[in-house]
């Protein structure tokens, strides 16, 4: 079993749930426009992944494994709702920008994916810490990704204006594609190169090899 | 343990604690929160009324600005403010679900597609100093492409000029659809006018594809579209033409204009400025 640290520090970016696992894809295109959003998706994101695996880890020598999916869909669903209460209560303006993604933290596969392969396995401790560590490591590809999309799609970081945009009289074109979904695509992939450049371990083998073009038919 | 543990007793038992243990944590967050998150959701539908009316000043708090506004009900059918003030009459949402207190519309007449109309509509007044209607907000709403967006229409005090537009509720798509909260699109609507002339009650105010050619007639009638957005836009149309319409405010607008014409003295006066005004338009 790996150190207290090594729990938390893997996830970041040695064993990434979105660039090594490539889960939690989709929200990671939704709300990575701004950064409070961001932050806010980060924070109720490691929330639900350490309280999830902490309960979970708590009964798991209860949990009858034919019924264990459903056990674990059934106390994440219940944290996500209480997530989602809580902030429609504290942060109401982003919570109502999130809109159905808090909700949608349901189906994310880190968090099943991590009660289903560490949870049910680990004492509730590492458990929590594992969450935590899955959250942050989710957490840092949207900070990575809702950076350049909001200082280059926006011209602001949090709101504040760093690049005066030109419809507001300042001499910044900005770059709506940044806006939509697709550029997330592009910056997660320039991420998982990045990543994968400094760690040539998680680059993996071809599932086959093309074979070379030994007779010249074609001429 | 593992062997009696998946035997068909305790698979019950786990699932029925589980269930009532996860509903006890999730009703105790939904009700605990409650009352923070109305007084949120007040808060925000109060600075969204503003917002629409443009009179929105971070320096005072949205309660203190509130205070300029005065609530009225008005009956949608005859179109006269209702009698009594009732604030369950506020909650049109509530009434649209109550048969007693809708009608439901049939399909020539929806094309808002909300199905029921509320019988009675609040409607949000900023007075101008004389008495007369300096700012005139009302409730709209519509169903998008996944959503009913629920907003506010700004009139100024000629009955026809828009004020301002803001949504409060809706879940169209982000970025594509959601775009109808961005501050640039909706400061398109400003200055736009609903009717073709004050004698009319059928707007001629829409949304149209790509953007508005100034120099074009009827150009004050037309709205720039929303890239990628065409059914939210046309969700947008729709809630103007059916709101605006006589099925909608309609007939309260055709009131309130007898109204002001046979007002006092310099409200007639004001009403001839601006005839004059759109003899020099045309």
């Amino acid at each position: 079993m790996s150190s207290t640290k090594e729990i938390v520090v893997s996830p970041l970016f040695k064993n990434n749930p979105i660039a090594l696992q490539v889960l939690g894809v989709c929200s990671a295109l939704a709300v990575t426009t701004t950064m409070n959003n961001a932050v806010v998706m980060t924070l109720a994101v490691i929330a639900v992944a350490a309280l999830s695996n902490m309960f979970i880890s708590a009964i798991r020598h209860h949990i009858p494994s034919n019924i264990r999916i459903i056990v674990q869909m059934t106390i994440i669903a219940s944290l996500v709702i209480v997530v989602d209460q809580v902030l429609k209560a504290v942060v109401y303006d982003i919570s109502k920008q999130l809109s159905v993604f808090v909700g949608l933290i349901i189906t994310n596969c880190i968090i099943l994916g991590r009660a289903e392969a560490f949870a049910m396995k680990n004492p509730p401790i590492p458990s929590f810490i594992d969450g935590v560590g899955n959250g942050l490591g989710y957490g840092v590809v949207l900070l990575f990704v809702a950076f350049f999309r909001e200082l280059f799609g926006s011209g602001t970081l949090f709101g504040f204006e760093i690049l005066p945009l030109v419809t507001n009289g300042g001499w910044y074109y900005s770059n709506g594609m940044l806006l939509l979904p697709p550029s997330a695509f592009f910056l997660i992939g320039i991420m998982i190169w990045l990543i994968r450049t400094k760690y040539p371990e998680q680059v993996e083998k071809p599932e086959f090899v093309i074979a070379p073009n030994t007779s010249k038919e074609a001429v | 343990m593992s062997s009696n543990k998946d035997s068909i007793g305790k698979t019950v038992t786990v699932a029925l604690v589980l269930c009532v243990v996860c509903s006890v944590v999730v009703s105790t967050a939904a009700v605990m929160l409650k009352p923070m998150q109305q007084y949120n959701m007040d808060q925000d539908r109060k600075s969204n009324i503003l917002r629409a009316a443009g009179i929105i000043d971070p320096a005072k708090s949205v309660d203190e600005l509130f205070e300029q506004i005065t609530t009225r009900i008005v009956d949608m059918e005859s179109g006269q403010f209702a009698e009594e003030f009732s604030p369950e009459a506020e909650n049109f949402r509530r009434a649209a679900n109550d048969p007693s207190q809708s009608r439901s519309l049939s399909r020539q007449e929806d094309v808002a597609s909300i199905k029921r109309q509320p019988l009675q509509m609040p409607v949000y007044i900023v007075e101008a100093e004389d008495g007369s209607i300096d700012t005139l907000i009302l409730p709209v709403h519509a169903y998008g492409l996944w959503s009913t967006m629920y907003g506010f229409l700004a009139l100024e005090g000629d009955l026809n000029t828009v004020a301002g537009l803001g949504f409060y509720e809706h879940a169209e798509t982000p970025g594509l659809g959601g775009e109808i909260d961005n501050p640039s699109w909706r400061a398109s609507w400003i200055g736009k006018k609903v009717y073709a002339d004050s004698a009319t009650t059928e707007p001629s105010l829409r949304v149209i594809k790509g953007s508005v050619d100034p120099s074009q007639q009827g150009a004050q009638h037309r709205i720039d579209g929303l890239a990628g957005a065409t059914l939210t836009a046309n969700g947008v149309s729709n809630m103007i033409s059916f709101w605006m319409g006589d099925s909608g405010f309609g007939p309260f607008i055709a009131n309130l204009r007898a109204a002001s014409e046979t007002g006092s003295a310099d409200q007639v006066e004001s009403d001839a400025d601006a005839d004059v005004l759109e003899v020099d338009e045309v």
